[in-house]
């Protein structure tokens, strides 16, 4: 959501009108650890892909392009799971000086 | 056509349902509210209605299905009295928060304990932040009346609020009374047909109903409640006016009795206010200028247009059918939002409380008459002998409530004792190191 609505902007009821509008609503926000793909060593498998609890991992043309930064979580079941080893676990703390990611 | 009919008030709701002819009414019988889905439940069977109607295990479930039928996108309505609107509690917020027009009857009776079936108004008073409209009735013929305006307020699009049309327990609910009532097809024609807003069964327009609502639209979202509530007084009036150019009984935010020039108010909601004109009208043929007032909404509270009614009075007697455990002086809800109300708009004259008829106990006119009286001596000396009275408890009569109610007088508030302790330190103040 690129801006937060006024109470005059918003429908009653906290209803939601909007079908599949949840990719709107950033969740990433909670992320410790952040998953880094090595391409040199993923496989394609997309293992990762299958198991990701919040379909964050992208994916274009049956290969695995990269983490959507702003909903996955840093659970690092994709990391367990990748029989490549491909996916490490890398402490949020390591990206501090990039600029924070704003949708 | 209008009939006139011999009714107890809670026949003259369920008429009112008959005519309203809800989608869906889901309830569950609690006494004295019983023979309003009683006589319901007779319509269904006899076909008078199209309503659905859910005989549900509880007041929880009750409410639930309102919940879901109302954002299904049905006209929707139950009734319930005391524990069955304590046990409703969670979801009656959740009615008022998802913006969910219907409307329930509430026939007033005590909250136990001790358990108790007679008329108080602790129960609609315990759910009066929850966001509803609330709407009193002094008799059978009002608790109809509010009843089908109900419908009109709590659907107008400006609004969307759920709807509690009271009325007291017994005394109007089972009493039988001269009751008008009005033509079916002029009852439709006024309540018009319904109009759902995001409606769950319109497939075609897919919605989500109770997402969760965290720190960043949750607020906003309590905002636009409380938007609703301000448009709300508007209506309710709107709705008034037409009202009685329909049907001839034309409502407002509240009710006055001889209040134009009295020098001495009371402030009383429902069947009692009945009782009160009596003694207004004794205590004026003996010379004191009396006069009453009786909210019929009670939320919104309109506390500008009552404190405007009451401009010119030297004193206000607030009575109460129910205590607020707790708040100031123990003193009833009415008077509290009276007093706040008073200091806002700088009403500057003694506002007592007398607190009455709990558990449905009788209040006498003898009682009203004395209530009047110290009120309006009040007034006459700019001083109150006491601050909140239980009207007819036996103990108080010379004991220590009035030793805790200390006297008050205008413009010379004094701290008691216990308040100059507080303001001395009292062995709490934060030391800095």
């Amino acid at each position: 959501m690129s801006k937060l609505m006024t109470w005059q902007e918003l429908p009653i009821g906290g209803v939601i009108v909007q079908a599949g509008n949840s990719v709107e609503y950033v969740t990433g926000g909670w992320r410790t650890f952040r998953p880094v793909i090595d391409f040199e060593r993923c496989t394609h498998c997309l293992l990762c892909w299958l198991y990701c609890p919040d379909v964050s991992m992208q994916t274009a043309g049956g290969k695995l392009t990269g983490v959507d930064l702003l909903h996955c979580k840093g659970c690092g079941i994709c990391s367990e799971v990748c029989p490549a080893h491909a996916i490490s676990m890398v402490a949020e703390s390591e990206f501090a000086a990039e600029k924070e990611v704003v949708p | 056509m209008t009939r006139v009919m011999a009714l107890d008030g809670n026949s003259a709701v369920a008429q009112a349902m008959r005519q309203i002819n809800p989608d869906v009414v889901a309830a569950y019988p609690i006494t004295p509210q019983t023979s309003i889905v009683q006589d319901f439940a007779q319509f269904v069977a006899d076909g008078l209605v199209d309503s659905e109607f859910i005989a549900v295990e509880s007041e929880h479930s009750a409410m639930s299905a309102c919940i879901g039928a109302a954002a299904a996108g049905g006209r929707t309505m139950t009734a319930t009295s005391s524990q069955g609107l304590a046990l409703m509690w969670e979801v009656v917020y959740i009615a008022a928060s998802l913006r969910l027009p219907m409307v329930m009857p509430v026939v007033n009776r005590a909250l136990s304990g001790p358990i108790n079936i007679h008329c108080d108004h602790s129960d609609s008073m315990g759910a009066r932040d929850a966001g509803w409209i609330q709407l009193f009735s002094e008799n059978a013929q009002e608790a109809y009346d509010n009843t089908i305006q109900a419908v009109r307020i709590a659907e107008h699009m400006d609004v969307r609020l759920p709807v509690m049309v009271m009325q007291d327990g017994f005394i109007t609910s089972h009493a039988v009374e001269r009751v008008e009532i009005y033509d079916d097809e002029a009852v439709r024609e006024f309540i018009g047909p319904y109009k759902p807003l995001y409606p769950l069964l319109d497939v075609d327009h897919p919605v989500t109903y109770g997402p969760l609502d965290f720190y960043d639209y949750y607020f906003e979202h309590k905002r636009q409640q409380v938007e609703a509530l301000r448009h709300a007084k508007g209506v309710i009036e709107e709705v008034g006016r037409e009202f009685g150019q329909k049907f001839g009984r034309r409502y407002g935010l509240f009710e006055t009795y001889r209040l134009a020039d009295a020098e001495v108010a009371l402030v009383v909601l429902a069947s009692t206010a009945g009782t009160a004109r009596v003694v207004v009208d004794k205590l004026r043929a003996e010379g004191i200028r009396a006069g009453l007032l009786k909210p019929r909404v009670f939320r919104p509270f309109p506390a500008e247009e009552i404190i405007a009614a009451l401009n010119g009075v030297h004193a206000v007697a607030v009575m109460d059918r129910s205590i607020a455990f707790g708040a100031m002086h123990n003193g009833g809800p009415l008077w509290l939002e009276i007093l706040a109300a008073a200091k806002l708009y700088r009403l500057d004259v003694p506002i007592v409380n007398y607190v009455f008829g709990l558990g449905g106990r009788d209040v006498t006119p003898e009682q009203i008459e004395r209530a009047v009286r110290e009120t309006w001596k009040a007034g006459m000396l700019g001083k109150a002998e006491r601050i909140v009275t239980y009207l007819g408890v036996r103990g108080d009569e010379n004991g220590r409530a009035e030793m805790e109610n200390r006297a008050v007088a205008l413009g010379d508030f004094r701290l008691g004792p216990l308040a100059a302790d507080a303001s001395a330190g009292n062995g709490h103040e934060l030391v800095e190191a």
